[in-house]
């Protein structure tokens, strides 16, 4: 039902629409998403008025490479969608959606932290989860899950042993 | 007042009223109990500006989730929000159950709701008690924790473990409630109502406690919407959003039950909308009993369900069956749902993506409190020191939660 009524009000914005298990996924215009949000939010037939989640997906493999995920919510209608925008792994940027939605500051900013996308606008774009001195994204598929980087430096006690002074 | 002479090139004196105070509150403050860290801009002891920072606790959850098997992310799930293991496993379970395409036993679905509802309960216990007691009322946290260790117990005799309950499996729950449960309910409820009456009396009409509460934190509704707040926060601003009641999972659109609201949407309204939850848990606990179906708690699907023990060790098909399962993982077709749950905390929701082989993809968490504390430099900017700490409680931030 809303893939209609979205396809019908929006032309190009639109480059793909799905519904699987009972759930509507598009895949829009980088370029144009930011107008297109402004209309989910504010357009009465759609009333997007909460952004449940900012995440992104890293497909190494594929072209574009990342896939900014958003799932919006509509208190007042009850319906949910998921917009989905195509990134480009060298400069993967979108347009920030903080000045629809004030959840958007902390979620493009974990977003930003896990997978280095860039939200152009964000006022204050900060690496949220881990400390400003870590180095990489750790939730692109290339982070090994086994690699340290402490901070403070880590003494294997088997290796070396905490001796008394005595 | 005259200085002393020798004194007189080390001090300049200056106006304090218009000094801003820079102030960093922990990481590791007696009051909150979780580790953040507020960096705070003070003129006097009103906030002016107010930086969270938040991950001291990240553990890594997604990245971990995704090298194991789908089974395997149960153990981390439980860590999330570590008050109420129960919601988390549910959440997860579900989540992939859309994926896979089935359906678990009818049994399993109330069996799942009635230990969700007690874990919220117990979720809400801890906030509660805990937020009382950082205001001074230590009686309350020793009430709740009596209350919640016996309800933990009901827990434990269910899955085996008071927290770390790891309980739910990919179509059904490792173990069915007890014989004797509706009886232990019965007899926990029965002391339950004493304590909730009990605490009701030392703080809902406490003048000390309505002063440190109400009007501190508030939040309109467009702004708890805008931030997006769930669960008690957002309802406590008038909002009527419960993901039970829009979005119905397992067997809620069965029950009855009320969702409580507040209307100034401050600390004193999140605090009386938990405390009503309570009650309405209790009253959805008592409905899912009464109509509780027979059956088995698991499904029987090869590809999904290990096979019995006895299977196992005495025929080749159920330790190919075994081996299969445990070595490979389940296989999830490939595709990605969002499943929410309603957790204590709000709108828990598992966005999920497989690859179509046995291990996930990409598990991705949308952690209610960390929306909250979000919010947390909205709602503290104007009020005074110590209203940091009533606030930071309704919020009930939980580090595993939040910080993953």
């Amino acid at each position: 039902m809303l893939i209609e009524k979205l396809k019908a009000r929006f032309g190009g914005e639109i480059l793909d629409a799905q519904n699987a298990r009972d759930e509507e996924t598009f895949t829009i215009d980088r370029e144009r998403a930011y107008d297109f949000f402004r209309a989910l939010r504010d357009e009465p037939d759609f009333d997007f008025n909460f952004l449940t989640d900012v995440t992104a997906v890293d497909w190494p493999e594929r072209k574009p490479r990342f896939e900014v995920v958003y799932q919006l919510n509509s208190l007042t209608r009850g319906h949910r969608i998921r917009v989905k925008i195509g990134v480009d792994g060298a400069d993967p940027w979108v347009h920030s959606v903080v000045g629809l939605w004030g959840a958007a500051d902390w979620l493009e900013r974990e977003c930003f932290d896990m997978f280095g996308i860039v939200f152009k606008g964000h006022p204050d774009l900060r690496r949220i989860l881990m400390y400003d001195s870590f180095e990489g994204h750790p939730l692109r598929k290339d982070y090994h899950y086994n690699k340290r980087q402490p901070i403070v430096p880590e003494i294997d006690p088997v290796v070396n042993p905490i001796r008394s002074s005595r | 007042m005259a200085l002393p002479a020798r004194w007189k090139d080390k001090i300049v004196p200056s106006d304090p009223s218009d000094e801003i105070m820079e102030l960093q509150m922990g990481p590791s403050h007696p009051t909150t109990h979780g580790t953040i860290k507020l960096n705070l801009k003070l003129d006097g002891e009103r906030i002016v500006d107010c930086d969270v920072e938040v991950g001291f606790l990240h553990r890594g959850f997604e990245k971990m989730c995704e090298q194991g098997t789908w089974t395997q992310c149960f153990p981390y799930t439980d860590r999330l929000n570590y008050a109420s293991p129960c919601i988390n496993n549910v959440g997860f379970a579900l989540a992939v159950e859309r994926l896979l395409g089935i359906d678990t036993t009818e049994r399993c679905k109330y069996v799942r709701l009635i230990m969700s509802e007690v874990s919220r309960i117990t979720d809400h216990m801890t906030c509660l008690g805990a937020g009382a007691m950082e205001m001074g009322a230590q009686t309350v946290l020793f009430y709740m924790m009596e209350a919640r260790e016996f309800l933990y117990d009901l827990i434990e005799a269910v899955t085996g473990a008071r927290v770390t309950v790891t309980w739910c499996r990919v179509g059904g729950v490792t173990h069915d409630l007890p014989a004797d449960f509706t009886d232990r309910i019965k007899s926990s409820f029965a002391r339950l109502d004493q304590v909730l009456a009990d605490c009701d009396k030392l703080l809902s009409r406490n003048r000390i406690f309505i002063d440190r509460m109400a009007g501190i934190g508030k939040l309109s509704k467009q702004e708890a919407i805008s931030y997006g707040l769930s669960g008690p926060l957002l309802r406590a601003a008038g909002v009527s959003y419960d993901v039970r009641k829009a979005h119905p999972y397992l067997v809620y659109d069965r029950m009855e039950f009320e969702v409580p609201t507040g209307d100034r949407g401050d600390n004193y309204d999140r605090f009386n909308v938990r405390f009503q939850e309570m009650y309405q848990s209790k009253r959805i606990i008592e409905q899912a009993l009464a109509t509780l179906p027979e059956g088995p708690v698991m499904i029987t699907d090869p590809g999904v369900v290990l096979p019995e023990k006895q299977k196992v060790y005495n025929s080749i098909e159920g330790l190919m069956n075994h081996f299969k399962l445990i070595m490979e993982g389940i296989h999830v077709p490939a595709g990605e749902v969002y499943q929410a749950v309603e957790a204590a905390n709000g709108e828990l929701g598992f966005y999920i993506v497989s690859d179509g082989s046995g291990r996930p993809y990409r598990v991705r968490v949308r952690p209610p409190c960390f929306l909250g504390m979000g919010a947390l430099n909205k709602m503290l900017i104007g009020h005074m020191i110590p209203d940091i700490i009533t606030t930071f409680d309704m919020i009930n931030m939980v580090g595993g939660e939040c910080d993953r």
